[in-house]
Parts: structure tokens; C-alpha cells; sequence
């Protein structure tokens, strides 16, 4: 029975149940991972992290949260009261929205009733991620514009244009892991990978994904929205008490979000790893929620690693490496991936799918020569003006061993 | 003359610029491999947990003053005000005192009756102590000064004086029989005397 057949019985208050089930996940997980990124950073910068708040520094996050919740609640006089206060609802209803099709266990006893984790299986269910991605940026751009502020604005304005790039590139990438499943919806997308984990097949594809992922949520090294150096705090400079700690929630949910679609489009999801399949089988449907964790964490790991190891982008590089470089190489991958999978569908011969994939890769590894070549040739030709340039008419600092006027240095 | 000045030979003579541009991919790598190497290195971790475990002070460091004592419990200070007058930051409050030969708080003439430093004030530049003429006044290593509130950070003279050591008399007390100030400044007095206890 596949995850969609197991929903589609589901009486209401299971559904209900699963609804209040998936939102405590979400949270604690937000706490657990805040708690955790903040241990990991300090370890890679030789610090120790928090360690006061309960055993290992586990209820740090907690603190904070009642530290922030009972913090006055600011709003600027320059700011548009209705749109404040509703931005930060926006950001965080969205963030927990997506993961209303995310798949997290198979098939699993619940009260009595066999179902599956997953709140609804949509037919679309991956383009009802995007959409729900779309929305939050509303947050993040209403409250940057509500603050009635410059660098709140600022930040707003470059979050919400970084967004969007990069949601272009992370569409394009999944539209391979669409062409090869033949389907949208999240489960179906698990079952296609039983083989093969579309995250080897279409590996390019996977790169994009992390690389836009990363880019969507506003994460270290493209945190331009937030350039604590630049922009103060970004859009939620003006904000304070519950609605600051609501932003924060939803920076942290929407990375386990992209992490669990990540996980479910391109590692298998909930299915344990190749080999371990009889885990699944011995201890029982809820063990997979194991894997889908685990398998989340891998990635959230990944978010605190480049945390810890790569400077911020500067604006014009970070839109150019989304525009120019992410972009055509995910629509080139898309290309190549819709004529092999044409080949494979009207039997094509063996040697001609590998003489196309041969051909494919001598196409790119002449094009990438002759960047190279160009790039060479440019910078001889910047040396060769260089050395014509005529002599300047206006004091230059002496060369080594020479004085102003021309005399040999004595002392030289 | 004027061709030696060309740009040819500037730049045949310049030293070459290392490439600006970022370097490759597995270049980048070697960064991720150091930031998870350190994630396992316990022993390099550079915090202290400070309120458990203190850091060692430099040796000379500046920290709370401290009154001392001669060996048979009398104060150093004569009270002459001369590290108030040195102070830049006026945080010191001297007010001296007469001592009767029955009862001596330090030996010769006069003993500081109100000692006190303002901590809120004190710049801990210590030229209080390199006026004081009796090494009354030297500076510990305590650097733990936080209050919750002003008054508790002007330190009296009991909060100043250093604690009596075994063999030392709570003064006032007579001093050392047959002795001078003269022979407690030059160390000649090193304990005290049954006769010096007060009946």
C-alpha cells in the first residue's frame, strides 16, 4: 500500500492528531537544533558553546525563548502597526505549512489506526513546497518595508531578491527529479527511488539543490539578508520580544523544512539506507522516522558546517553565482537528463545513449578549455597593454635604485 | 634619463602579485576539513569556565589593594595621605589618626584612621603604591570588584587591611619593647613580644 492509499482513510481526528503531531516536531526540533548549531560552531571554533541551561546546555534554546517572550514588545512610531505584526505570522505559518506533504514514516500504527506520518498527499505536492516557500519571503519583504526603517528595508529587499533567485535554480533542479519519478507528489518521489536515490542519479541535480537550499534560507554563507556587519540585524532589526522570536523560529524550521525535502527527494527519504532495508521490516513502520531524522540532520549538519567554515558572500558575487552559473547549468542538466530519459523510454540502443553521454561530456570539458584559454588570453593581453603604456609626465614615486631626477642612489 | 622611468621596467622589475582570483575547488575543501578536524580536537578548546575555574593573572597584575602589616600585627600605613595625593583618579580618602604608646595601631606617631578607596574611581595605575614611603599599600591579584550597587564598592580600611597571620597581634597594642619605628621599618622586628598584649 503506498503512503497516499494509507491517508486517504484517515478519520478526522487522526488527522487532527497528525496535524498537533508534526507541529511538536517541528518545534522541538527547532529547539534541539538551535541548541545543536550553537554547540557545533563553538566546537569547530574552539569554544565549548552553551553548557549552563540543564544537562549539556539541552534547554539553552528553551531559555532564550522564555528570555525573549517576556521581553517588551517594541513598535517603531515610523511603522505601519497592522503589517508588523502580521509579517512575522506570515514567515512562521508558512515555514511549518510544507511540512504538511512531507512524508516521515511509512506505514505506521497510530491509536489503533494503520496510517502513515504525513498529513496529505498532494498530487503537486513538491509545487506546493515552492508555493509555501513563496509566501514566506511576504514576511520577510512586509517586514522590512513595515518597519518604517532604512536598513530593515534594505535587508528586506535583498532577502526577498535572493529569494527568488535562487528559487528559480532550486525549481530547475527538481524538475529532474520530476522528469525521472514521473510524479510530484512527495511519496510517489520515494517510492521512485527504491533503486537508486535520485541523489546519485541525478547527482548535479542534488548540488543545485544544496547550493540553492542554502541560498532560500537565508543561511551563512549567503546571509546578505541579515549582514549583521552592513544591515544591523536585516529585516528584523525593529523587532523585538515574541515577534523576533517568531522570525527566528521560522529561519529554523524552514532549514528542517528544505533539509526534509532534501532528504525526500533525494536521499530516499524515509526508507532506511541501501542495505539496511531490513530494519524496516524487523522494527517496525516508526523506526523509519529514525532514518528520515537522521537523514535531516545530516543536512542540518551540512548548514552549520558551512556556518563555521565559509565567509559571506558579497551581493553582486552571490547573485552572479545564482544568475549566471546555477541557472544555465541546471537548465543544460535538465536537457541532457529529458533526452536520455526520451532515449531510455523509446528503446534506444545502448551504444547510443553512452555515445550521447560520451558526446555530452566532450562538450563540456571543451567548453570549460576554452573559458580557460579566454581567461589566459585576456589577462596577456592586459600585460601586453601594460608594458606599452607610455611613460607618465607626472612624479612617480623612484624605482629601486633610481632618485627622482635620474642620478644613481648612493645609498641604494 | 627620462626612459628608465617607463612603465616596461616597472614591471619587469615589479614583484609578481599572487592571483587574486578564488582559488579551486579542492583548495576551498581543505577549509572544511579544518573546521571538522577542530570540531574533534577536545584538548585545543580555549574557554574557561570562568565562575569554576579562574585564569591565572599576570604575576604584577593590578587588582584590589591591600594593607599590610609588620610581623607583630601593627599597619604599615602612617597614614600621609601621600598615595591620595599621588592618585590621578582622587578614589583615595586618608584621614590620619594619633597613637598613644598604650595603644598603637602602627608604630611611630600617627596611623591612617579612615582609609578608603573608591573603586568605582581607581584607575588601578598603582602610583599609590610607588608613593607609599612604608610599603603599606601594595596591590593583590583580585580582580573580582563587581557590586550591585555604589556604596558596597568604596572599600573601608577592614575590607583593605590584610587578614593577621598566625604570631600577629590584633592591634592597638604597645610596640615591640625597646624597639623604634625606625626598627620596624627596617625589618628588625619579626614577631611579638608576650609584654605587647594589651591586659
Amino acid at each position: 500500500m503506498t503512503n497516499s492509499e494509507l491517508i486517504g482513510t484517515d478519520p478526522g481526528w487522526i488527522i487532527l492528531v497528525k496535524g498537533v503531531l508534526i507541529f511538536v516536531i517541528c518545534v522541538v526540533a527547532t529547539l534541539l537544533s538551535i541548541w545543536a548549531e550553537r554547540k557545533i560552531v563553538a566546537r569547530m571554533q574552539v569554544r565549548i558553546g552553551p553548557n549552563r541551561a540543564g544537562k549539556f546546555g539541552l534547554l539553552q534554546s528553551l531559555a532564550d525563548g522564555v528570555k525573549l517572550a517576556l521581553k517588551e514588545d517594541l513598535i517603531p512610531k515610523a511603522a505601519d502597526r497592522i503589517v508588523f505584526v502580521i509579517a512575522p505570522i506570515i514567515s512562521a505559518t508558512a515555514c511549518f505549512m510544507s511540512f504538511a506533504v512531507i512524508p516521515m514514516t511509512g506505514k505506521v500504527r497510530l491509536f489503533g489506526h494503520t496510517t502513515a506520518m504525513q498529513l496529505t498527499d498532494l498530487p503537486v505536492g513538491v509545487l506546493y513546497i515552492l508555493a509555501i516557500a513563496s509566501i514566506g519571503v511576504y514576511g520577510i519583504v512586509l517586514a522590512g518595508w513595515s518597519s518604517g526603517s532604512t536598513y530593515p528595508l534594505l535587508g528586506g529587499l535583498r532577502s526577498s531578491a535572493q529569494v527568488i533567485s535562487y528559487e528559480v535554480a532550486m525549481g530547475l533542479s527538481l524538475v529532474a527529479v520530476f522528469i525521472y519519478s514521473g510524479s510530484m507528489s512527495t511519496s510517489s518521489i520515494i517510492e521512485a527511488q527504491n533503486k537508486w536515490w535520485f541523489g546519485v542519479v541525478l547527482f548535479p541535480s542534488f548540488i543545485i539543490y544544496v547550493i540553492s537550499m542554502v541560498g532560500e534560507t537565508n543561511r551563512a554563507p549567503f546571509d546578505l539578508a541579515e549582514a549583521e556587519g552592513e544591515l544591523v540585524g536585516g529585516f528584523h532589526t525593529e523587532y523585538s520580544s515574541l515577534k523576533f522570536a517568531l522570525f527566528f523560529l521560522a529561519e529554523y524550521v524552514n532549514m528542517v523544512a528544505v533539509s526534509s525535502l532534501a532528504t525526500t527527494l533525494f536521499l530516499g527519504g524515509y526508507h532506511a539506507l541501501p542495505g539496511l532495508g531490513f530494519t524496516e521490516s524487523w522494527l517496525g513502520g516508526w523506526f523509519t522516522m529514525v532514518w528520515f531524522l537522521g537523514k535531516v540532520s545530516l543536512f542540518f549538519f551540512l548548514f552549520v558546517w558551512l556556518r563555521g567554515t565559509l565567509p559571506r558572500l558579497r551581493y553582486d558575487q552571490f547573485m552572479q553565482f545564482g544568475w549566471k552559473v546555477l541557472i544555465p547549468v541546471s537548465l543544460v542538466w535538465i536537457m541532457i537528463v529529458s533526452t536520455l530519459r526520451v532515449m531510455s523510454q523509446q528503446g534506444a540502443p545502448r551504444v547510443v545513449v553512452v555515445a550521447f553521454t560520451f558526446g555530452i561530456l566532450l562538450l563540456v570539458f571543451s567548453a570549460t578549455s576554452l573559458v580557460d584559454k579566454n581567461k589566459a588570453r585576456i589577462k596577456a593581453e592586459n600585460r601586453e597593454s601594460l608594458k606599452n603604456f607610455p611613460a607618465p609626465s607626472f612624479p612617480v614615486p623612484s624605482l629601486p635604485g633610481k632618485t627622482l631626477n635620474g642620478a644613481e642612489e648612493i645609498n641604494g | 634619463m627620462a626612459d628608465d622611468f617607463s612603465i616596461e621596467k616597472a614591471v619587469e622589475q615589479s614583484v609578481q602579485i599572487p592571483e587574486q582570483s578564488p582559488s579551486s575547488f579542492f583548495t576551498q575543501l581543505k577549509g572544511f576539513w579544518l573546521t571538522f578536524v577542530t570540531m574533534f580536537q577536545v584538548k585545543k578548546v580555549q574557554t574557561i569556565q570562568y565562575p569554576e575555574e579562574k585564569a591565572l593573572t599576570a604575576e604584577r597584575f593590578h587588582g584590589r589593594h591591600q594593607l599590610n602589616r609588620y610581623d607583630d600585627g601593627l599597619e604599615k600605613c602612617i597614614g600621609c595621605e601621600l598615595c591620595a595625593w599621588a592618585c590621578p583618579a582622587d578614589a583615595i580618602l586618608v584621614e590620619a589618626g594619633d597613637n598613644t604608646p598604650e595603644a598603637q595601631y602602627s608604630p611611630g606617631e600617627r596611623f591612617g584612621k579612615v582609609y578608603q578607596i573608591n573603586y568605582l574611581r581607581c584607575i588601578f595605575c598603582g602610583l599609590c603604591i610607588e608613593a607609599c614611603p612604608t610599603r603599606a599599600l601594595t596591590m593583590t591579584n583580585e580582580y573580582e570588584l563587581a557590586e550591585n550597587n555604589r556604596g558596597k564598592l568604596i572599600f573601608d580600611k577592614e575590607d583593605l587591611l590584610a587578614p593577621l597571620r598566625s604570631g600577629m597581634l590584633q592591634p592597638p597594642h604597645p610596640m615591640y619593647p625597646g624597639t623604634t619605628d625606625t626598627s620596624y621599618y627596617k625589618g628588625e622586628v619579626t614577631g611579638t613580644h608576650p609584654s605587647q598584649e594589651v591586659k
